[in-house]
């Protein structure tokens, strides 16, 4: 039961979460991320050091290490709405690729107490750290946010290829299932010709029945001045339900996919 | 194959009319009742009560004035304005004069009262001095209980000046045989009476009672049946001259006969649900489980073809309105703990029969429907849930809690069967439970349940703990040793358990008094006759003649009296961070936050008691100059940070609400300290206390009468809601709040608990958040929570609460996965939300 030991970093424990992978699920955030997305709602989980954030004029700290155990502690007390729902242990970051061993243990350790998994991840890892996991993930909820390397890079600060590479690897394992999420950003990827590109790209995966458009939100903006960083996307509105619902359109006219706006 | 008929059934044209009809002015309140009951106790003087209540409720049937709304299809209103209501100076009426210019621009509840009204009630109070419930009772009451009372520990205000109401009556039997049956019953049970018989002077008299009474409700459904077709003849519209002639043919039929037809038996119910609100004003008159007993109705009209769906849809949606025709008004403070015009009729769908099988049909679903249709607060919907519960039902039940409108309110058969047969119910009987009023469970036809019998404030006796049994400067309570003396936390919780069981003890007998007020003065033949075992007792129902016989006073605040505890523990004793004295002194000059003009005048109350205490004379001047130093207090700095820092190390100590199982198990001792002690005491209709913990709106006026708790609540504000957690003290969403709560033990409470979950609606959008929300209320009753409701904030709550930022400091809304207080985010972000809000549907 090593494992259990396992030591990692994160720095939220959400319970009731209902819209990252199937039933009531218990988020664990994990610190530390491969990419900088400009419309990134979780600022404070991009460092993988602990920082402190200003909340409401008080410093709070953000992150703390702890062990796969305490961590499971946590994930059990809503057991009973888990069983209940077929919810479970959802991961989220950050990039919870970014701590290989402790995202696989976590995962591991619910899977021996008979809770469901799923991961939240942009699946940006050594194709051997996404192997370990899949043995232990019931249901994998992949970024996927760009199909143009260039412009993904300009965003996001890193370029696209591994990501795409390692989208086939895991559907073409056949060991998860793999569901594929586009966060839709203004200025982004929010038109009809790049929405439809990632269908089309999601759709030759094999095994992969739903796409997820997520609309861009500005929930995060107030934790970029707590942390004393500059909001790059201040002007950017969020798109309009008229607008989601086309793209929508998009994704259900080029692809046998089924979409859902919202997670 | 669908076991139910789950299709959405539209609502008809009339239903908006009739409910714009009846919204559109303000209520009144009318003398007609009032004048015709002090004719006729004028005109009995001498006669034994229970034939003058009979007389009295036939005079006033067979004369006040009756009206049939514009497109009504069930008929019976006991005002000529929509929403009015009457007056029961038998129970009380002294509140009522001096409130005659402030009640129609009062902010709870308003009436409108005509000055032709207030000359007639004037008239009639003359009547009634020396004559009331209200009175009688207090004559009853022990002296201490009435100081007790005075010091605001606990409030009977409910039946102390109204009548008791908070029954449901055998609904099913007047159906099945109408009134000419029970008559026909009553006459058997009098031939039986022979006038050698010890009690032949009570049974006779109250059979006779029964017999008057219900002969007079036939009489008055016939005047409404020759209204119709007055109506009729003179109506040009042929559709609605149809309908007139229909009601007319139903009012004569019914409720003397037996219902024939669904809506027979609708025209038949909404007599009963009308006429027990006029021989008493009692409310929480509830119509329990309606689905159950109008279905074969229903059924057998469907089956032959004589009625649509949609007719019958429309014809309960006609009731859903008809309930809120019914009005009451309360004094300016009850209403305040009552608060929105609410009459509590409770109708409960689904659940299981006498033999343990779920019994949801197409009229739970129906039910379900018409609450959406009128978008109305009465009926006070309910469902019973349990493993057997199609997930169809709670589906349906979900997308009216989506709507906002906080129904329905879900009960747990699992924990409440068991509950029941623990307080002597059988099992078959506990199997049919419903619930009266707010969430008080019991079985329809054979309890009289007085199931809200007071509120009793958890917090005022931790108070008199603080000042040694003393309140304001007056030794109140029990006499403990000083607080700063105590040496062990179980010294100090020893003393708010004495503090406890004695209030409580004073509790009992408040109750019992009023009780027994209402026993000699206002017994209720009406009533009575649809309860078992009256008739066959030939006892009313006050005088104990229903099978089962309760007494439900509320204690609440048990969130903060947990905290409190346990903050006290942590701090005072374990790590020794506060001392007792300091503790004391914070809570006196409420942390420094700030003195209300409460707060002054309790502090120099309990200097003047002091004072007289060591025997010195104190003189009004001495008065008024102990309270003008008591304004002018300052507070010294250092005291004031200290306060601070007290008040902060409170807010470290572990809360009651956030799955932490040592404070939970600390909780369910702490409510123990309510729950335990009712249970040894007696009313004198040969039934038992039994204990409820829930506060309806009063956690918001009785936190007004409390000060500071060691729990951080500062003076006057608001209590725990409920067994919920304190306000914004739960701070790990809601599984983690029901994690806690469930940890209570809701079986020992069995005159109901009360939970309240405040949600974004868009944690149930679409299926899948219906789906989330049906798995979090049957998880919550896996782990034996008993009730639950919730309050989905809508998009005008958000909108006020960007105005009014101060009112809202603990609205947390959830959107995607993220919480955030609303009202510390930026204005673009809150319209973000707000935005979304209108999205969720």
């Amino acid at each position: 039961m090593d494992y259990l030991q396992t030591k990692g970093r994160i720095f939220d424990i959400q319970r009731y979460s209902i819209h990252d992978g199937h039933g009531i699920r218990t988020i664990v955030f994990l610190k530390g991320c491969v990419l900088r997305c400009r419309w990134c709602c979780n600022p404070e989980s991009q460092e993988y050091k602990i920082q402190t954030m200003m909340v409401q004029g008080k410093p709070k700290t953000i992150g703390r290490d702890v062990t796969v155990e305490e961590v499971m502690h946590e994930v059990e007390k809503d057991r009973a709405y888990y069983r209940r729902s077929g919810g479970g242990l959802t991961l989220s970051g950050g990039e919870s690729l970014c701590q290989p061993q402790f995202a696989r243990d976590l995962l591991r350790a619910a899977k021996a107490a008979g809770i469901t998994t799923a991961m939240e991840s942009m699946a940006c890892a050594k194709w051997e750290v996404i192997e370990s996991i899949l043995p232990y993930l019931d249901q994998y909820l992949m970024d996927i946010k760009h199909i143009n390397p260039e412009k993904h890079k300009e965003f996001t600060g890193r370029s696209n290829e591994l990501m795409l590479e390692n989208a086939r690897k895991v559907a073409a394992s056949g060991m998860t299932e793999l569901s594929i999420r586009v966060p839709v950003i203004p200025t982004f990827n929010d038109t009809p010709e790049e929405i439809r590109d990632i269908a089309w790209f999601a759709d030759k995966l094999p095994g992969v029945k739903r796409i997820h458009l997520l609309p861009y939100h500005r929930l995060g903006q107030d934790k970029y001045e707590d942390l004393g960083r500059e909001y790059l996307m201040k002007d950017i509105l969020p798109p309009t339900n008229e607008h989601m619902e086309m793209l929508k359109r998009v994704v259900t006219e080029n692809s046998s996919l089924i979409c859902q706006i919202g997670g | 194959m669908e076991r139910f008929y789950t299709t959405e059934i539209p609502k008809s044209d009339r239903i908006p009319k009739l409910v714009e009809h009846l919204y559109a002015k303000m209520p009144e309140i009318e003398s007609a009742r009032a004048i015709l009951l002090t004719e006729s106790y004028k005109e009995t003087e001498g006669q034994p009560i229970m034939t003058r209540r009979a007389k009295a409720f036939a005079h006033i049937l067979d004369n006040i004035p009756i009206i049939i709304r514009p497109n009504e299809l069930i008929v019976g209103s006991t005002t000529i304005a929509p929403r009015g209501c009457q007056t029961y100076p038998e129970f009380s009426f002294e509140w009522l004069e001096p409130e005659f210019e402030t009640v129609e621009h009062r902010s709870a509840d308003p009436f409108y009262i005509s000055e032709q009204t207030k000359k007639d009630l004037k008239e009639v109070h003359k009547y009634w001095k020396g004559k009331t419930t209200s009175e009688l009772a207090t004559a009853y009451m022990a002296p201490e209980t009435l100081k007790a009372m005075e010091h605001n520990i606990f409030t009977p205000g409910n039946y102390f000046y109204n009548g008791v109401g908070h029954i449901t009556v055998q609904y099913d039997k007047v159906l099945a045989i109408g009134y000419e049956g029970i008559i026909a019953e009553a006459k058997g049970y009098l031939d039986q009476c022979n006038p050698s018989d010890a009690d032949y002077a009570t049974r006779s008299r109250f059979l006779q009672a029964v017999i008057i009474s219900c002969e007079a409700v036939i009489r008055y459904a016939k005047r409404y049946a020759v209204l119709a077709a007055e109506m009729a003849q003179k109506e040009s519209n042929p559709a609605r001259k149809a309908e007139l002639l229909q009601i007319a043919q139903n009012c004569t039929n019914v409720p003397e006969k037996g219902a024939k037809t669904f809506w027979e038996a609708c025209q038949s119910f909404w007599f009963v649900q009308q006429l027990l609100q006029v021989e008493s004003s009692g409310h929480s008159i509830s119509p329990g489980r309606f689905d159950q007993y109008m279905y074969p109705y229903y059924k057998e009209d469907l089956d032959k073809g004589k009625i649509t769906r949609e007719a019958a849809q429309e014809l309960i949606d006609c009731i859903f309105v008809k309930l809120n025709d019914l009005n009451k008004c309360r004094d300016a403070a009850s209403a305040e703990g009552f608060a929105g015009y609410s009459l509590f009729q409770n109708m409960i769908v689904g659940g299981q029969d006498k033999n343990g099988l779920d019994v949801t049909n197409d009229l739970s679903f129906m039910c379900i429907s018409a609450s959406a249709h009128v978008f109305l607060p009465q009926p006070s919907l309910s469902i019973r849930v349990w493993n057997g519960t199609p997930h169809s039902l709670m589906l349906k039940a979900a997308q009216l809690t989506r709507t906002g409108i906080g129904l329905p309110a879900y009960y747990n058969d699992e924990v409440i069967i068991p509950s029941l047969m623990s307080m002597g119910l059988t099992m078959e009987d506990a199997r049919e439970y419903n619930i009266i009023g707010c969430v008080e469970p019991q079985k329809a036809g054979k309890t009289e349940g007085w199931h809200d019998a007071a509120f009793f404030n958890m917090c005022r006796p931790l108070e008199v703990v603080f000042d040694s049994g003393y309140d304001k400067g007056e030794l109140i309570g029990v006499r403990t040793k000083p607080v700063e003396e105590m040496t062990s936390f179980e010294e100090f919780y020893d003393a708010y358990k004495a503090q406890m069981e004695y209030f409580i003890s004073l509790l009992v007998n408040a109750d019992n008094s009023i009780d027994m007020a209402h026993a000699t003065l206002c017994p209720l033949p009406f009533e009575s006759c649809m309860v078992d075992d009256c008739m066959k007792r030939g006892k009313a129902l006050q005088e104990g003649g229903a099978v089962y016989n309760f007494t439900g006073p509320q204690g609440f605040g048990i969130a903060n009296m947990a905290d409190a505890l346990y903050a006290v523990k942590t701090l005072v004793f374990d790590e020794k961070k506060v001392t007792m004295a300091e503790l004391k002194k914070a809570l006196m000059f409420n942390y420094g936050k700030g003195l209300d003009e409460a707060s002054v005048a309790d502090l120099a109350m309990r200097i003047i008691g002091g004072l007289k205490e060591q025997g010195i004379a104190v003189s009004n001047e001495d008065v008024a100059r102990i309270v003008a130093q008591v304004h002018s207090m300052d507070i010294p700095e250092t005291d004031k940070k200290r306060y601070g820092e007290i008040l902060g190390l409170i807010d470290q100590v572990p809360k009651f609400g956030n799955d932490d199982r040592t404070v939970d198990a600390f909780a369910r001792d702490v409510a123990y300290t309510y729950t335990r002690p009712l249970l040894k005491y007696k009313n004198p209709r040969g039934g038992s206390f039994q204990a409820g913990l829930y506060p309806v709106s009063a956690n918001v006026p009785l936190g007004a009468q409390t000060g500071a708790t060691p729990d951080g609540r500062l003076a006057h504000t608001p209590v725990a809601d409920g067994v919920s957690p304190s306000a914004g003290k739960d701070v790990h969403g809601p599984t983690a709040a029901a994690n806690s709560v469930s940890r209570l033990d809701h079986g020992i409470a069995s005159n109901g608990t009360l939970f309240n979950q405040k949600f974004h609606p868009t944690a149930l959008s679409g299926e899948k958040g219906l789906d989330n929300f049906v798995s979090l209320i049957r998880s919550y009753f896996d782990q034996k929570g008993s009730h639950v409701q919730f309050n989905v904030v809508d998009r005008e709550t958000l909108l006020d609460a960007q105005k009014h930022p101060e009112k809202y400091k603990h609205l947390v809304v959830r959107v995607a996965g993220y919480s955030a207080l609303f009202t510390t985010l930026s204005k673009s972000l809150q319209d973000d939300i707000i935005r979304r809000t209108e999205q969720g549907f």
